[in-house]
């Protein structure tokens, strides 16, 4: 089945995006990049550290993926624009997966700052593809604001549990024109399948593969989830209906 | 000189520049970018560049993250 999809000017085949985040080594990380199928991985910036170990641009480059740097840890636009400009300048990439968060309790994005860092930023020329609240409202906003995709949470990063409001998602994708790509709380692989069902392009996860007990294998069956979700959101389920409606037929019934 | 790199103080002869600072950090040839007081230098500018007292040095790379 050929789905290609386009992120910004860049044509993809699979729609399952890893986050290397909480990975235990770099012989993990390239055995769950090459399992998951993935064609784009994030990485965060951070002050170099003399004595860090190997490459972890290395592992990404020979698994043959895209790398994608965040704005982690940031709390204001001013931090995201030059955290962002350094990872252009580091990475020779102008896509930027921009996180402004509000607190480090609830890890939720700043929307005012975020709105602001994004608009900032595609003046700058980036590619911005924005970890935003799951508000239909504020993401119609970033698109506005020229952003390349959005990327609505689906429950706090890191918390593994789900998607808390399946409802705003599906209004997101319903009036979106740019793709939707359901970023954060993902725990397991039926989380990923129903975003895809709900109508996402794509699914980042991150702690999910990397904290599984086994992460390569996690990262199979996330790849299979977000490709069984997509064929049912192509398929088109059922509608839930209050009382059942016999699948056998009626007729020639033997009675008694 | 005493600059601040990465968030530390730092004791530098003056005129040294932003590669022989950033030398003193890591050999990586690529994946490492520099800013100093907020402004991001190309690497190709390092060399020519000489830092002064008091400059806020930012020297970073790419780490696993989400």
């Amino acid at each position: 089945m050929n789905d290609a999809w386009k992120l910004a000017d860049r044509e993809l085949t699979s729609r399952l995006i890893v986050g290397t985040g909480g990975v235990q080594s770099l012989d993990v990380l390239g055995k769950v990049l090459a399992a998951s199928g993935t064609e784009l991985t994030t990485v965060a910036m951070r002050r170099i550290n003399p004595a860090g170990e190997g490459s972890l641009l290395g592992v990404i480059q020979r698994a043959g993926v895209g790398v994608l740097p965040n704005t982690a840890g940031c709390h204001t636009a001013a931090e995201a624009l030059l955290v962002a400009r350094l990872a252009r300048e580091a990475l020779g990439t102008g896509w930027v997966k921009l996180e402004v968060i509000a607190d480090d309790t609830t890890l939720l994005p700043d929307p005012v700052e975020l709105l602001d860092a994004a608009q900032q930023l595609v003046a700058d020329g980036f590619t911005v593809l924005p970890y935003t609240n799951d508000d239909p409202v504020l993401a119609l906003r970033l698109e506005e604001a020229g952003c390349a995709a959005v990327m609505p949470l689906g429950a706090p990063i890191g918390s593994g549990l789900g998607i808390r409001n399946p409802h705003n998602i599906a209004m997101i994708v319903e009036r979106a024109s740019v793709p939707v790509i359901l970023d954060a709380g993902i725990g397991t692989a039926s989380d990923a399948a129903l975003a895809m069902e709900l109508g996402c392009d794509g699914v980042l996860v991150a702690s999910a593969i990397t904290r599984a007990a086994d992460p390569e294998l996690m990262a199979v069956a996330i790849k299979l989830a977000v490709e069984a979700g997509r064929a049912a959101y192509q398929a088109g389920r059922i509608p839930r209906r209050w009382h059942a409606v016999a699948s056998s037929p009626m007729a020639g019934q033997v009675l008694t | 000189m005493i600059v601040t790199v990465n968030g530390e103080s730092r004791e530098i002869p003056a005129g040294t520049t932003v590669e022989q600072l950033v030398a003193q950090l890591t050999a990586a040839p690529s994946g490492v970018a520099a800013a100093v007081n907020g402004q991001v230098l190309p690497r190709r500018t390092w060399a020519s560049t000489p830092l002064a007292d008091r400059d806020e040095v930012e020297v970073v790379t790419a780490v696993q993250g989400g």
